[in-house]
């Protein structure tokens, strides 16, 4: 069983955290000149606004770059693979890569996936899986 | 050279270990009262203080423990070791600003024997983990190699590469006395041999030494140098630079990723500020937490192209004879990982001419702590 350290959500990030849940990728957009961040600010770094609001992703996206992650000292523990994704939108977000083997020997750079949602023991996290068209 | 420009007049530091057996505070006076020592200077004409942001030793307990009557200017950098370097650029702004006349920089901690950087996080520091721990990066070596894998992809190299690094750097320590790995070089089976701490980037040969220890400098003018009969350095260039969008462990969000866009201004900036390029540069002191990083700043500060490091290392540039001698101590791979402050003593010894592998006529070094950075010249 994998165990998942939970995210401590904060006024700036509570809607993500909130959307996951409810099984929606949200990405923070500006509410007057609609630039797309993430991680969430609170003040929009392009115009100034502090009308914040947020966009429904579509999931879609790139693994830019990934790792093996298991604690050479803690063999016990299940290896995930995480993964850097490149949103079709535009930002980027850290994941995990799910029903892959987390094994070295392939290469999962510049592959297409799709989000998914995960609970992990109540802890809901954003997740992806290889896409089944490789374009 | 002007009298009123910052100079290293002093160094010092405790042995570098496994375990020191003493407390954090102990390293921390006996490496101040050594470099304060070395400079020829007394602890009463100390009247700055300058350290990490993570250090947990109190510019004031530790002055009890020195002697030193009053402070007027206190710093501390922000960030972890990229902010190593940046101790120095706030010493000597202080010193050639008026605002102190003698500047004590000091890094001490038992990093191997007491709190380890290199276990995973227990629990989210501060916001910005929301973004890795819960997805599983929590440790350094996790957290790094995520951007690592994608500069091997893009360039074709393998963990092996990174390997010739370590053999170099392990070379160098294997003839300084003060390294941990003294006398005790590999070759690159050996590196290939040790564990996997994350696949397929780093082994456990590419990490660097957690250790116990302190290092400390003492910072001050040319001329107030020149009084007190110090062996002093000049500090030439200083510099530490934050982009927006970037960050010291999480360099996920800037273009291009395998690029260290903060090392290539870091450069320039030291550069300019010496009136020097990167071919003047005799010894080059490089931070490396693990083994790639190094391949990340030769490009950033110029000294090869893109994604040429793995051949520039491959040929020797960086070790014996080379064209850039690299981590003369061993770096922190190989002599300890004091938070990159060893590299800095390191390169003042470079330019005194007392280095355990001195490089004969070495007039520029560069120290890089990849984000911040000095150049040390005479």
């Amino acid at each position: 069983m994998t165990t998942v350290r939970p995210p401590i959500s904060d006024f700036d990030d509570a809607f993500f955290w909130e959307g996951i849940n409810s099984h929606k990728l949200l990405i923070q957009q500006c509410g007057d000149c609609s630039v797309l961040r993430h991680p969430p600010t609170p003040i929009c770094a392009n115009c100034g606004s502090m009308n914040n609001q947020a966009t429904e992703s579509e999931g879609n996206g790139t693994i830019l770059t990934w790792i093996i992650s298991q604690h050479p000292t803690e063999p016990d523990e299940e290896p995930r693979i995480v993964i850097l994704v490149q949103l079709d939108e535009g930002t980027r977000i850290v994941s995990n890569l799910v029903d892959v083997a987390p094994t070295h020997d392939q290469v999962l750079n510049d592959k297409r996936v799709e989000v998914c949602f995960v609970d992990y023991d109540g802890t809901v996290l954003p997740q992806f899986r290889l896409a089944e068209v490789q374009s | 050279m002007s009298g009123k420009r910052a100079v290293i007049a002093g160094i010092g530091h405790t042995e570098f270990s496994q375990n020191s057996g003493r407390s954090t505070m102990q390293l921390a006076a006996e490496a101040s009262l050594a470099s304060i020592r070395d400079a020829g200077f007394s602890p009463a004409e100390v009247d700055g203080t300058v350290t990490f942001s993570m250090d947990t030793n109190d510019e004031l307990a530790l002055i009890r423990s020195l002697g030193v009557p009053m402070l007027r200017f206190c710093a501390r950098t922000r960030g972890g070791g990229g902010g190593a370097s940046a101790t120095v650029q706030l010493a000597a702004a202080a010193v050639e600003s008026g605002q102190a006349d003698a500047v004590l920089v000091y890094r001490a901690f038992n990093e191997r024997s007491g709190h380890r950087f290199g276990q995973p996080v227990q629990a989210n520091p501060d916001p910005v983990w929301n973004w890795a721990s819960p997805f599983s990066l929590n440790t350094p070596a996790k957290v790094y190699s995520l951007t690592f894998q994608r500069y091997m992809y893009e360039f074709g190299l393998t963990n092996e590469d990174f390997g010739r690094y370590t053999v170099v750097a392990r070379d160098w320590a294997s003839t300084n006395p003060n390294a941990q790995f003294y006398e005790r070089p590999i070759t690159l089976q050996d590196h290939q041999d040790s564990r996997w701490i994350v696949e397929p980037i780093l082994r456990k040969l590419d990490c660097c030494l957690e250790s116990d220890g302190g290092v400390a400098l003492l910072i001050t003018t040319a001329e107030r140098a020149a009084a007190h009969g110090s062996d002093a350095v000049p500090i030439l260039a200083s510099s530490a630079i934050q982009l927006e969008g970037g960050h010291e462990m999480f360099a996920y969000y800037h273009d291009d990723l395998c690029e260290y866009p903060e090392g290539r201004v870091l450069g320039e900036q030291l550069y300019r500020q010496a009136g020097i390029t990167a071919a003047d540069i005799d010894v080059a002191m490089i931070y490396e937490n693990f083994s790639p990083i190094v391949f990340l700043q030769l490009e950033a500060f110029g000294f090869c192209g893109r994604g040429e490091a793995s051949d520039f290392i491959k040929d020797g540039h960086i070790g014996r004879g080379g064209s850039l001698p690299t981590n003369t101590n061993g770096g922190l791979l190989g002599e300890g990982y004091i938070h990159g402050m060893n590299n800095i003593v390191e390169g003042v010894r470079q330019l005194r001419g007392t280095s355990s592998n001195q490089i004969s006529g070495a007039e520029h070094v560069l120290v890089s702590a990849g984000r911040s950075g000095i150049i040390l010249g005479r």
